[in-house]
């Protein structure tokens, strides 16, 4: 299921590798993409100014797949709409 | 070709303000990653650098003198200034005029630049300070020491990110070897603690949020450091004419470009450089005891440096003594090359290498002596400085020891 934060995230995605949007799925691999990890840098920078988040080094490590870039952004706008305290 | 030493040393960094204090310092294994201490610099993703500790210009300059350069090239007057007196060499009007300076940097004046962009974009005002564009330059350091001498010989700087100042070393070698002068001060030197330039370091998630920590399984990043390191470069037959004895001599130097990728190391291309400084040198891997690795403690370098030490050393890979000394003054990009080459000039002279420290566990990718965490009494003849840069642009220099 492409829901609208899928496809920001997937938009961003193509646009910040120059590729054609129709090439980037969710299921898209790293490899697949010729995604490198200084790509991987260049594509969270966008992502963070996109939903004003910030994305911690430490889940940066842990981000081996797009799916995991979308669900990572997920998880992150989800805490700013639901704050805790 | 004639012979090349090395005889006199000026070091300046976040483990000694001087050559005695650093070598002090890479005999006892010090740590000099500290707190930035700008409170300002609080705000990033990692909070320790290796600065050097209370450094005033008013100690080393007059407030004139100060105001009219960077930082950066402070440092790379005061360790010349060192380098020049540890050299013993006195200079009369033909060798000013016939001698070189080379010196590396990565990014110049920028924290000068920084604070004029700040005024303007940030803070409205109309205008910069009339000196931002002279402080910027990254040749304000070579300029200063030849204003400093009255040094009027060929005087440059070389931009190659984290191998500039090894190449600025290798080009004063080759300028001295091939008879083009007989003097040279090389080396280099960075003052990176900017907000800006902090803030783009912290965009490409390669810094450590603690300590920097070489090859050891556990690494998180590097740490960056500021400072410089000169030498007093000049052909053997000076250096004996007036009395001088050497350090070292400066046996090779290779280089390489990886063609490979703008940030990625390649074990390839690092490997081609070390065999060309060994080329260069006219000995056998067989001959080197010592590696000055460039061991940043990033997760990709220190497997990436490891598998070049394998390719070009082959067997004898494993019986070299590796260390990394950024774990103690960070990562000083342009004024590493130089500091690491006064490093293992220091190990040849003394006896001792000096260690990794912070190493905590071996890592299956990194699988040479390191030299963990205590230095090692070692008499070795041949010693290598790595040095491979952003951009794929990777320098080696051979120094031999002249005992």
């Amino acid at each position: 299921m492409n829901d609208d934060l899928t496809q920001r995230v997937l938009t961003i995605i193509a646009e910040t590798q120059r590729k054609d949007p129709a090439l980037v799925t969710i299921d898209s691999s790293f490899e697949e993409l010729g995604i490198d990890s200084m790509d991987g840098v260049n594509i969270i920078f966008a992502l963070e100014n996109e939903f004003n988040i910030n994305v911690p080094d430490e889940e940066v490590k842990n981000i081996k797949s797009i799916r995991d870039m979308v669900e990572g952004v997920r998880r992150l706008t989800d805490l700013q709409e639901k704050p805790t305290a | 070709m004639r012979r090349v030493v090395v005889t006199g040393i000026g070091v300046l960094n976040a483990i000694g303000k001087n050559r005695t204090e650093f070598e002090q310092s890479l005999r006892e294994g010090r740590c000099g990653i500290i707190p930035l201490t700008d409170p300002a610099h609080r705000e990033f993703r990692f909070s320790n650098a290796a600065e050097v500790p209370n450094f005033n210009a008013a100690d080393h300059f007059s407030l004139k003198e100060a105001d009219m350069i960077d930082r950066f090239a402070q440092f790379a007057v005061v360790a010349a200034r060192e380098a020049v007196a540890h050299s013993g060499i006195e200079w009369t009007s033909d060798l000013r005029e016939n001698s070189a300076i080379v010196t590396g940097s990565c990014i110049g004046g920028q924290t000068t630049e920084d604070q004029g962009f700040f005024d303007v974009y940030k803070m409205g005002k109309p205008r910069v300070h009339p000196m931002t564009i002279p402080k910027t330059m990254a040749n304000g350091g070579a300029s200063a020491i030849s204003l400093e001498f009255g040094i009027t010989g060929p005087t440059f700087t070389i931009a190659t990110a984290c191998s500039s100042s090894a190449h600025a070393i290798g080009q004063a070698f080759h300028m001295v070897r091939s008879g083009m002068c007989d003097v040279a001060i090389a080396g280099g030197s960075e003052a990176p603690f900017s907000y800006g330039v902090l803030k783009a370091w912290e965009a490409m998630r390669v810094v450590s949020h603690d300590v920097c920590r070489p090859f050891s399984r556990d690494r998180n990043g590097m740490i960056l450091g500021e400072g410089a390191a000169m030498l007093v470069i000049e052909s053997y037959d000076h250096a004996q004419a007036r009395g001088a004895r050497p350090l070292a001599e400066i046996a090779g130097f290779g280089m390489s470009s990886d063609a490979h990728h703008i940030t990625q190391p390649s074990a390839e291309g690092a490997a081609k450089a070390i065999r060309m400084a060994l080329k260069d040198a006219a000995i056998a891997p067989e001959q080197i005891g010592y590696v000055n690795a460039h061991g940043t403690g990033t997760l990709v370098n220190d497997p990436t440096e490891t598998r070049a030490l394998h390719l070009a050393f082959g067997d004898h890979a494993k019986r070299l003594a590796v260390s990394s000394t950024k774990a103690m003054h960070g990562h000083t990009l342009g004024a590493a090359g130089a500091i690491e080459s006064a490093a293992a000039i220091i190990a040849l002279s003394t006896g001792i290498l000096p260690a990794t420290i912070n190493f905590n566990e071996p890592d299956p990718d990194c699988d040479l002596d390191y030299i963990p965490n205590k230095a090692r009494e070692a008499q070795v003849e041949y010693a290598l400085s790595n040095s491979f840069a952003f951009g794929g642009l990777n320098a080696v220099l051979a120094f031999k020891s002249f005992s």
